[in-house]
């Protein structure tokens, strides 16, 4: 993607927020998700516990994950599994169309997997004529409508029931007008059917895989990616490497926190573990990096890696909920992909991390207990450093700095202040003030507090408390 | 050098020195409650189907009366040879894509979530829990374990060539989060817990 023509997340969501009915509905929506989590979660009295033991499992994986790597080859081999490395995106599509080449398909079925999208399979396939089809039905949707997933879990999130009865009208040629959830889904069961009945190669992501015994498990509530794979020839399964545990016993932990975190559910419908092809048929792991190594290296933002890819940051979050998914213009959105973001470019993302009012509502929701809001205001004070924000804000920053350490200055600027807004307001309320965009400039006050102090400080003192 | 000598290399330069030790997984499994009864309780929350039935003549009368048993039924038990056949599991998985009712035994249930356990050696084909329109699972009572830590504990070192957890139908939520039951693999799952 050209980042010249990257929108920034504010003007995105200043767009989104011109419907103001949908953007509640929206925000409404989300919310019920992070209920439905609330509820869940609250069934299991150990649940912190479980958090707690998922996020030391997580750090035990980032301090050996080079040993663990190792690990998981050896069996996936041993396993009858062909291993593939990425460095980058780039090389990761070259590895999947090389396979897809050798086979001679020229038509590929794709359950969900972010790490794609990342590396933005689709498009180079499509170039090189392959035709990929996404089976999960959020994904089926937004595909159809040539738009990127809104949301990890729920990637048709931004849309409703009348947007995709006028998408499956006409695309699928269903009845006009009719917005019934029941049947849309019926008519996106058959045709996408018939197309994993006719794929002889499917690309699954990967939730987990366990280094003691070379499987890999994917998680899907519509049985999708076991559709696809069972019915193929060739079945790859793209991973990002830090999808690793260690043992297979450690699959419990997070398998009770994945689903109750993302939906609300206790577990997905199905989690399906493979662990060898089928006879006579093959299975590729492609494990890739693109930026992961180098964020393992940043000892503030390392944590990030911990990520089991849940959604439930973004349902909770009141950004999110009110800016739109797309608004932050990468394949991961929300507050954990605005920590991601930064490391695969800077300058790209750089509005990112301050896309968020750091309330803290999605380090008290992270299943593996990232410290997501502090690594945001990290990010800031970095991209502030290394020159990625808008002069316009470095300046102000700057401004405020010298104001605010010096008492003479203060003064001077309160009094400023305090006399253009009651004499002048058109020069506050105005559009290049942004902080006017959403609000009323509050009513200026006759004295400052230290103007009020000196008058009648003296003059309270010693009186007692009534 | 390959990607693979770069990647590594990369890893075990900037992976973070400290020492982290794995944390014990017994304080998780404590339980008190009934297995069963949260089985099926969860399981109806899911949109699953608990039956209990106390032999496979039960189960025979609950499939005859309640699915079309006319339409393609198989299954990889040949208690149930009466109502279905059993000579499919060679058979291209692509032939199964008319079949109505498939019934399998699972090797375990987990109370916590209503999920089923089965491996490629108990199901006859992979996609053979996926395919069919409608799916229904034998489980034995006294094999309800209480939550997903017990499980693997069950399936310790078990090799298999693919497992699945199977909780309750197919479904999705996708559109505007309206939950519709059905959406690629079965329309329906009835559980039957075998005293």
């Amino acid at each position: 993607m050209n980042s010249d023509k990257t929108i920034q997340h504010s003007d995105a969501a200043t767009v989104f927020n011109k419907n103001v009915e949908r953007v509640n509905w929206h925000d409404e929506t989300l919310w019920f998700v992070r209920e439905k989590r609330d509820r869940s979660a609250h069934q299991i009295p150990e649940w912190e516990l479980l958090r707690e033991t998922a996020s030391q499992i997580k750090f035990n994986v980032l301090s050996n994950i080079h040993d663990y790597l190792v690990e998981f080859e050896e069996n996936a081999k041993k396993n009858g599994v062909i291993v593939h490395w990425a460095a980058d995106a780039k090389e990761h599509n070259e590895i999947v169309h090389s396979i897809l080449k050798k086979h001679e398909v020229t038509q590929l079925v794709k359950s969900k997997s972010m790490l794609t999208e990342e590396c933005h399979l689709n498009d180079y396939l499509a170039d090189r004529g392959v035709e990929v089809i996404d089976s999960d039905l959020g994904e089926y949707i937004v595909q159809l409508r040539k738009e990127p997933p809104s949301h990890i879990v729920l990637p048709a999130i931004h849309l409703k029931k009348e947007d995709v009865s006028e998408t499956f009208h006409e695309h699928l040629g269903t009845e006009k007008g009719n917005i019934d959830p029941q049947y849309l889904t019926e008519s996106a069961r058959q045709s996408l059917r018939n197309t994993f009945l006719t794929r002889r190669a499917a690309l699954t992501g990967v939730n987990f895989a366990v280094a003691e015994t070379g499987e890999f498990v994917v998680c899907t509530n519509e049985g999708n990616a076991d559709m696809g794979a069972h019915l193929a020839d060739v079945h790859i399964a793209s991973m990002g490497f830090e999808k690793l545990v260690p043992k297979r016993k450690h699959l419990g932990v997070f398998l009770r926190l994945l689903a109750r975190s993302a939906t609300g559910q206790p577990i997905t419908t199905f989690s399906s573990h493979f662990k060898k092809p089928r006879e006579g048929k093959e299975m590729h792991i492609v494990i890739v990096d693109n930026g992961r190594s180098v964020q393992l290296g940043r000892p503030e933002f390392k944590n990030s890696l911990k990520c089991i890819r849940c959604g439930a940051c973004m349902n909770t979050c009141p950004v999110y909920r009110r800016s739109g998914g797309h608004s932050y213009h990468n394949a991961v959105a929300g507050p954990i992909g605005s920590i991601l973001a930064p490391n695969l470019d800077m300058k790209k993302n750089a509005d990112l991390p301050f896309a968020s009012t750091l309330c803290g509502s999605c380090t008290n929701v992270c299943p593996v207990k990232i410290d997501i809001h502090d690594q945001l205001y990290k990010w800031r004070q970095v991209l502030v450093k290394e020159g990625y924000t808008p002069k316009s804000k470095t300046i102000a920053m700057k401004t405020m700095t010298t104001v605010l350490a010096n008492p003479t200055v203060f003064e001077i600027a309160g009094k400023t202040g305090r006399f253009m807004m009651k004499n002048f307001p058109m020069v506050v309320n105005n559009k290049l003030n942004k902080w006017y965009d959403n609000r009323e400039m509050p009513e200026v006050p006759k004295e400052s507090f230290r103007e009020w102090y000196k008058k009648n400080g003296k003059a309270n003192k010693g009186k007692k408390d009534e | 050098m390959s990607s693979r000598e770069s990647i590594l290399n990369k890893i075990k330069q900037n992976q973070p020195k400290e020492i982290n030790e794995l944390p014990d997984l017994e304080p998780l499994k404590a339980f008190d409650g009934d297995v069963v009864g949260q089985y099926k309780t969860v399981l109806k929350g899911i949109g699953g189907n608990p039956v209990e039935v106390n032999n496979y003549e039960e189960i025979i009368q609950y499939i005859q009366s309640n699915y079309a048993i006319q339409k393609r039924v198989l299954t990889t038990l040949p208690e149930l040879a009466s109502i279905a056949k059993l000579d499919w599991k060679t058979d291209d998985p692509h032939s199964l894509e008319n079949v109505e009712l498939m019934v399998v035994k699972a090797h375990f249930g987990v109370a916590e979530n209503s999920s089923l356990y089965v491996t490629d050696a108990i199901m006859g084909q992979r996609v053979a829990t996926f395919i069919p329109q409608y799916l229904a699972i034998i489980v034995n009572k006294k094999d309800i374990l209480p939550k997903m830590h017990h499980a693997y504990e069950r399936i310790g070192d078990l090799d298999y060539g693919f497992a699945t957890f199977i909780a309750g139908p197919s479904k999705t939520a996708d559109i505007e989060q309206s939950l519709v039951l059905g959406a690629h693999g079965a329309r329906s799952l009835t559980v039957f817990i075998v005293a």
